[in-house]
């Protein structure tokens, strides 16, 4: 036997492509298993799931989740959790509705408001946890109890609507046909063909990159095989959502700010680093890293971003309530989690968390379809929640 | 009288893309020492873990024979019981726990779960004389040096019935006081029948020492030495570990020292947590135009918390003082100032101050100077990245299955090459190094060594911290000896030496102790 020989090279084709199958099935493995739930209750909803109103109002209803899984995941990337989030959606949504509704302030204003009182609220957290060194865990936990209370007080525990329709059309509205087909909405038709186009290329793009630069691709099948994939879902969406009344605004919305995010968290240099604090802070701020104000900044990110969930929350509903978005910090932190997230940071992906939080909606919205009361809904997320992190544990320690 | 009493046979064992360990046999002697050496990434270590369990039986091929019998650990446990006991390349002591809490962690002297603390405290004692640690067993860990902790480490080991110690790298980190205490320590737990292996590269050590001498080469037993009866010169060592003769340690170098590039004039230090103490006491020293800087000392003389204190502020309170380049104030009153004034630091303890452990090698070669490989928005330029990590893996010889590797899982000497890359890639006037060769190979020594000459060349100022005297010799022109915050001692390095360097810092030992 010869030295130093690598495993590549006594590797038959079959081990390798076992090989390539079981690297590749952690990267992919929450949307396979998005996929199957999906498969699942389509069957045990007699294809009630897929329907074009079903799968709008899908999207309707899990929007704020996945706005503020994005935003939860930068913050537990960077080593942190954010408890918060839920009350903060909540006043947020109670100052834009005593805006609108006591004072007619314009609703363009209120949401510009809104979004700046939400960075502040995430900045005043972020000053503690960045600055005064208090956990996240507990300033957060904090904030999570002042602004439940705080929302409280500006309601004076009532519910305030309802809005002016273009506030409402924030989470209601869909976009505008130009060409004007009875039956089906072309707009949104074209719109899925331009962005799987765009992935597809972007995609082919990056392994030209990496062929050029001399590293290992996946194999040309394997590469076609998941744009093909990608390129179907994606046009049979759009197609469903075409033949009701086209994409949401809403959706529109989620598309911009996942590409965004996903852009900043892999190409950007600030996406780095928060990556890298995460990883671990002491070596980050040797080298040169501002680890306080990238803390502080993914906590202003995160009020933002959980500013904007609570106006669609507020939008939906047509109304401000005391409860509103309670409870919902769990489903958004569980998304970053089920979408691979580290629990001690320097690890998860955007797309990831968005899976999360689709696997989350899904399972909401089928099990509500096939009748299971809310309470054995709890219960069956949380072991979802529980298997999908052991899953993700145990692929993780085999490679 | 020699019977085997460890037998390692046709052990195998990969990594996903890398085969660390290729048919590897090992045998070691009841009652020697013996001596495991080899390049970075040989795999010392690997093979060590394989014996003791950690990498449980099945991850492996080949067979384990101790004592005669045919061993498959399924964890270190069960190694443990057989009385083999390995003591790791990295410590695994938990700092806010006491000695005694640590030595017994895991082996509680305990009656239904409840601890006899009293048992506990006596047996630590009784461990700690036999060792020769005079510290009481209440004390915590985190109080302690290194060298000390290094020896609650061994006491932990006794504390298990141990027929065969292993030692990763056991004086890496110690000074040449400690390292010789440590040794003697082996030398008299082998008078007592104890068996050993022990990892090191630093070859004089092992001369000293060993019995025998396993020497392992890209994962696969290259041969054993006996060195009982006929002595074996280091340059024997080096030939079958790098499989060619190294005629020279130090590469030879025209040194042309040009001005005087670089000062820290009065500079004072506080304690971070104890802000009466004062831990740099009003140091002044410069650094010249191509010019190698070696400060020597005692482990705890101060010399990190010099380097980290001028670096960015990154150690320390009420600092005061001023540092120069080119003879102009500079601010370096943050990292990332200190950074853009052309400063760097490559840390000693690269696990948790250098290396983002979780994240590949091209991430952290590249971590410091982000800029160079990103455009004006701010977007990372991915492709030049990779080629950048690529350039410092292949002239560093990093050894590793690609750049995205992740560091975690390089071999210590390997690891400590990702940091240095990451220093040299954000270009530096002035490079600090502390211990940049410790835990590395003889043949990576000299191509750390050939970097620094060929940056004092390009014309930078180095200044090298480091506990080994024969390196700071043998690479510096100049050197400043550091005792207890102060600078106690400055040579040029022809009129130093080993002995002159000692009695500047035992002097001064002595002044302050009358
Ligand atoms: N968990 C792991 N996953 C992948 N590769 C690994 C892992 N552990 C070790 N290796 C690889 O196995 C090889 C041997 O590593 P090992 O730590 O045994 O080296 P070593 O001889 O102890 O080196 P050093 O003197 O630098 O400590 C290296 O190439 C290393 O990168
Ligand atoms: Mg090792």
């Amino acid at each position: 036997m010869t030295t130093g020989t690598t495993l590549a090279r006594d590797n038959s084709p079959v081990n390798s492509i076992v090989a390539l199958f079981k690297n590749n099935l952690r990267q992919y493995s929450m949307l396979i298993a998005l996929i199957a739930i999906m498969a699942f209750f389509q069957v045990m909803t007699d294809g009630t799931l897929m329907k074009p109103v079903n799968l709008t109002n899908l999207v309707l209803q899990n929007s704020y989740i996945v706005i503020m899984a994005i935003g939860m995941l930068l913050v537990i990337v960077a080593g942190h959790i954010d408890l918060s989030v839920g009350s903060v959606a909540a006043f947020v949504g109670a100052v834009a509705a005593v805006l609108m509704v006591d004072y007619n302030v314009n609703f363009i204003l209120v949401i510009i408001i809104g979004l700046v009182l939400g960075g502040v609220i995430g900045a005043a957290q972020g000053y503690w946890i960045a600055y005064q060194r208090i956990p996240s865990f507990i300033a957060t936990l904090a904030g999570m109890l002042v602004f439940r209370g705080l929302t409280l007080a500006m309601l004076q525990g009532q519910s305030v609507g309802p809005f002016p329709t273009g506030f409402q059309r924030l989470s209601s509205g869909f976009l505008p046909d130009v060409f004007g087909h009875q039956s089906l909405h072309i707009t949104s038709l074209v719109i899925g063909l331009v962005v799987s186009l765009a992935i597809v290329y972007l995609d082919w793009r990056g392994r030209r990159n990496q062929v050029k630069y001399g590293f290992e691709v996946s194999p040309l099948g394997l590469f076609v095989a998941k744009n093909v994939l990608i390129t179907a879902v994606i046009l049979y969406m759009s197609y469903l959502m075409a033949s009701y009344k086209g994409l949401p605004n809403v959706l529109v919305v989620l598309f911009i700010l996942i590409v965004a995010y996903a852009f900043f968290t892999n190409q950007t240099v600030s996406g780095r680093r928060i990556y890298a604090m995460g990883g671990n802070a002491k070596a980050a701020a040797l080298s040169g890293i501002n680890t306080k104000l990238l803390t502080f900044l993914t906590f202003v990110n995160m009020g933002m971003l959980a500013a904007l969930g609570g106006l669609i929350i507020a939008a939906r509903l047509n109304v401000a309530t005391p409860k509103a978005g309670t409870g919902i910090e769990l489903d958004v932190i569980a998304a970053a989690f089920i979408g691979g997230a580290s629990a001690t940071g320097g690890i998860g992906t955007v797309i990831g968390a968005v899976v999360g939080a689709l696997v989350m909606g899904v399972m909401n919205n089928g099990m509500s379809i096939v009748g299971i009361g809310i309470d054995w809904q709890q219960a069956i997320k949380g072991l979802v929640l529980l298997f999908a992190v052991w899953f993700d544990v145990r692929s993780r320690m085999k490679s | 009288m020699s019977s085997v009493i460890l037998e390692m046979r046709n052990i195998t064992k990969t990594f996903p893309g890398v085969k660390a360990l290729d048919d590897v046999n090992f045998s070691v002697q009841q009652g020697e020492i013996h001596a495991l050496v080899g390049e970075n990434g040989a795999g010392k270590s690997t093979l060590m873990k394989v014996l003791s369990g950690v990498y449980p039986h099945g991850t492996y091929t080949g067979e384990i024979y101790f004592q005669g019998e045919l061993c498959q650990f399924k964890d270190i446990s069960q190694s443990e019981k057989m009385g083999i006991v390995i003591i790791h390349q990295e410590l695994a002591l938990i700092p806010f726990l006491s000695i005694a809490e640590n030595i017994f962690l895991g082996n509680e002297q305990a009656h239904r779960g409840i601890v006899n603390w009293n048992v506990t405290i006596a047996k630590t004692q009784e461990l700690l004389k036999k060792v020769g640690l005079r510290e009481s067993p209440n004390t915590l860990i985190t109080d302690l040096g290194v060298g000390k902790q290094q020896l609650v480490e061994i006491a932990k080991a006794l504390s298990k019935e141990v027929k065969l110690l292993i030692l990763d790298e056991p004086t890496a980190s110690l000074n040449e006081t400690d390292s010789e205490a440590l040794l003697e320590l082996l030398l008299q737990f082998k008078q007592q029948g104890m068996t050993s292996i022990l990892i090191s590269h630093k070859l004089n050590e092992v001369n000293k020492v060993a019995d025998s001498i396993t020497i392992l080469r890209d994962g696969a037993t290259i041969e054993t030495l006996d060195s009982r009866n006929d002595l074996v010169t280091e340059d024997r060592i080096i030939r079958g570990m790098v499989g060619r003769d190294l005629t020279h340690r130090y590469p030879p170098r025209e040194a042309e020292i040009g001005e005087v590039i670089f000062e820290v004039q009065n500079w004072k230090v506080y304690h971070p947590i104890h802000p009466d103490r004062k831990v740099i006491d009003d140091v002044n020293i410069h650094v010249r135009k191509g010019e190698v800087v070696g400060i020597a000392g005692l482990m705890g003389s101060g010399r990190t918390e010099l380097a980290m204190s001028v670096f960015g502020r990154a150690y320390g309170k009420n600092i005061s003082g001023l540092v120069c380049k080119h003879g102009r104030e500079i601010d370096t009153s943050s990292v990332h100032k200190a950074i853009a004034n052309g400063l760097a630091y490559a840390t000693e303890d690269r696990k948790n101050y250098g290396l983002v452990l979780i994240q590949p090698i091209k991430n952290n070669v590249t971590l410091a100077n982000l800029e160079a490989v990103s455009g004006r928005a701010g977007v990372i330029n991915k492709p030049k990245e990779m080629v950048v990590a690529k350039d410092y893996r292949t002239s560093l010889s990093i050894k590793s299955s690609s750049i995205l590797q992740e560091t975690v899982n390089l071999s210590g000497g390997n690891q400590q090459k990702v940091v240095l890359s990451k220093w040299l890639f954000s270009n530096p006037d002035i490079l600090i190094l502390d211990e940049p060769t410790r835990g590395i190979d003889v043949g990576a020594k000299y191509e750390i060594y050939t970097i620094i000459n060929r940056l004092a060349e390009e014309g930078k100022g180095i200044i090298v911290i480091s506990s080994e005297l024969p390196e700071i010799l043998g690479i510096c022109d100049r050197i400043y000896v550091m005792n207890e915050g102060k600078i106690v001692g400055e040579m040029s390095a022809k009129e130093a030496s080993q002995e002159k360097i000692m009695a500047c810092i035992m002097q001064q030992q002595e002044v302050a102790q009358s």
